[in-house]
């Protein structure tokens, strides 16, 4: 809005969202580029969750706009947002249990590409879209996983799943929320491994809790506290920012 | 490495136990009295709606009370268009009566489906009985006397099956098992394609779908209308084995207990609905022959299986592959013990 014109890919325009008398996103406005690592941060309930369900469409705006290369997708319904490109992951792991991996990731590949041989062949025979399961599994590191079961897995390799199957549409825009939750020392290093792999091609909004990690490799950086943009900027400059150091860092600073 | 459907059989063993099922009903009228001919009829039909609601159930994770109403209008649509004393052929009567009924199910399932879970059942409950009235309520069907009307021509491809008077239940109990098994095979084919595969992700987690990006309530509307298409074929058979409609067949205790019968057949196969149907009515029949108190004997057996044996009759093994010995006398091995209750009912 200030300087345009924008190269911005995902913008948001005093977005707000409203649960009864509880503010959980207010007047938030932020710019995604291409190929940035944005990681959003904030206490627990800030609504950094809320936000990441504004921009998927799960969640409609009370109020404000949310462009993608400069269309309104504001009201635009989730499945077709996938369409135009913005994928996400979940905060708690959220995969289809009993499905193999490779059914998990080719039905993600289902949802964006119509299949050559229409829908109402056998899903053995959609040679198209089980190709880009694998190449999908092979970018998150879990080309090995292909025919287990997604339940029998690890936690760390079924968070790894749910990135394989935002991959599997092939979007512009990621939103990842806390992709790192709940994983050992070892999971969590090979999964920021694949999250700096994956900004170097995607723009990627990443919901994070391990400041240290985010310090490290976040390009653009946003807190977000009680639903309020307390800061925005380059990890540098929100580490020095005093606002945050008082109200967030405290210890931590 | 692609999974098999979950409501399918994982085993060649269990294609082949659906097989012998499938030949021994093929062989019942041979050797069961015309009533009992009839009766399996009855029962043969009860699995098509039941199948057909599986569709919904098991398949895509919908409970509609509104199902048995795209059932009964089928068999509305053979009075109309076959009315007594004029009789049309079969390959006239089916599809047209299959349309409607898919056509009703798309235009209530626009509506019901933006519901979820209780209140989706009671939308459907609601569009069932509208429906209901409007044949209750009105004379154009013959109001709730019910109306005779010209059972359908065995006939296609410029054949017809010209049965002497005697025969022709039988005729219409081998296009009834036609029917099913045509159905069942459809259905499997249908959980093996892509859309089947989306079918069983939203029964499992719509709302993941959608995130995935499926249009989940297109899917949902496809469903319902085949499913009420389906419904169609079973009442459109009604209608040609008893040659009668009225307007309890369009009610919602069709819907209930074709409900009942997946649950007793079980919810996690394809074949369950059709067990629970046989199952439930020779049950039915067994019940009527021994008390006066048929209901409560019905409701407390199915009760009893139902708790003794949630996964249905489907999901019972006799581990038969173990210990051979397990029973020799059941020539329809592990899948089948409905039929052994028809059978001994046709006996
Ligand atoms: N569907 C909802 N209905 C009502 N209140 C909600 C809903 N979703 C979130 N909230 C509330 O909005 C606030 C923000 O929640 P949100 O989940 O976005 O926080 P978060 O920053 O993701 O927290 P966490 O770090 O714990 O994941 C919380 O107070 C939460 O209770
Ligand atoms: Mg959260």
């Amino acid at each position: 809005m200030t300087n345009s014109p924008s190269t911005a890919l995902l913008q948001t325009t005093n977005l707000s969202r409203r649960f009864g008398g509880l503010t959980a996103v207010n007047n938030v406005s932020l710019i995604l580029e291409p190929n940035e690592l944005h990681a959003v941060i904030g206490p627990n309930g800030a609504g950094k969750s809320t936000l990441v369900n504004l921009l998927s469409g799960e969640l409609l705006p009370s109020s404000g706009t949310i462009t993608l290369t400069g269309q309104n997708v504001t009201r635009v319904p989730v499945h077709r947002r996938v369409h135009q490109g913005i994928a996400r992951s979940f905060q708690r792991t959220n995969v289809f249990k009993e499905m193999t991996v490779l059914e998990n990731v080719r039905l993600a590949a289902q949802a964006a590409f119509a299949p050559a041989g229409g829908l109402f062949q056998s899903s053995a025979r959609a040679r198209d879209l089980v190709d880009r399961a694998h190449a999908a599994l092979k970018r998150a590191g879990l080309p090995w996983a292909a025919s287990h079961i997604a339940g029998t897995m690890s936690h760390g390799a079924q968070r790894q799943l749910e990135i394989a199957m935002t991959l599997a549409s092939e979007p512009k825009v990621l939103l990842l929320d806390e992709p790192l939750a709940g994983m050992g020392q070892e999971e969590a290093d090979r999964m920021a491994a694949l999250l700096k792999s994956l900004a170097t091609d995607h723009a990627l909004l990443l919901i994070e809790h391990d400041m240290d990690f985010v310090f490290k490799v976040a390009d653009h950086m946003t807190v977000l506290v009680e639903g309020t943009v307390l800061a925005t900027g380059k990890p540098a400059d929100v580490r020095n920012n005093q606002a945050v150091q008082h109200a967030y860092l405290g210890g931590h600073a | 490495m692609t999974q098999a459907p979950r409501l399918l059989p994982e085993t060649k063993t269990g294609w082949a136990a659906l097989a012998v099922g499938a030949i021994a009903l093929a062989l019942m009228p041979l050797f069961a009295s015309p009533y009992h001919v009839e009766l399996g009829t009855t029962a043969l039909i009860a699995a098509l709606l039941a199948l057909s609601l599986q569709l919904l159930v098991g398949v895509t994770g919908l409970v509609s009370l509104g199902h048995g109403a795209f059932y009964g209008l089928a068999a509305y649509i053979v009075y109309f268009l076959s009315p007594e004393g004029s009789p049309q052929p079969i390959w006239l009567t089916l599809p047209i009566a299959m349309l409607v009924a898919g056509l009703a199910a798309a235009l209530v399932g626009l509506f019901a489906l933006r519901t979820k879970g209780f209140f989706f059942l009671m939308v459907t409950l609601a569009f069932g009985q509208m429906i209901f009235f409007v044949f209750h309520d009105t004379k154009i069907g013959g109001g709730t006397d019910g109306a005779y009307l010209a059972k359908p021509i065995i006939s296609a491809f410029g054949m017809t099956l010209d049965l002497p008077r005697r025969q022709r239940p039988i005729g219409t109990y081998y296009v009834a098992l036609t029917q099913l098994i045509i159905t069942y095979l459809a259905l499997a084919w249908l959980l093996r394609t892509l859309f089947g595969r989306v079918l069983e992700g939203i029964r499992v987690n719509e709302h993941r779908m959608q995130a995935l990006g499926h249009n989940t309530q297109r899917a949902k509307l496809i469903a319902f209308s085949l499913a009420g298409a389906l419904a169609g074929a079973a009442g459109h058979m009604w209608a040609m084995h008893r040659g009668f409609v009225n307007p309890e067949i369009i009610g919602w205790h069709k819907s209930a207990e074709a409900l009942l019968m997946i649950l007793l057949g079980g919810l996690g196969a394809l074949h369950g609905p059709i067990i629970g149907a046989l199952a439930y009515t020779g049950l039915t029949e067994v019940a009527g022959l021994m008390t006066e108190r048929k209901l409560l004997v019905e409701g407390l057996v199915i009760l009893l299986a139902v708790i003794v044996l949630p996964k249905g009759l489907s999901g019972i093994r006799l581990f038969s592959l173990a210990k051979p010995s397990g029973n020799p006398h059941d020539p329809l091995g592990d899948t089948d013990p409905s039929q052994r209750e028809v059978k001994i009912d046709n006996d």
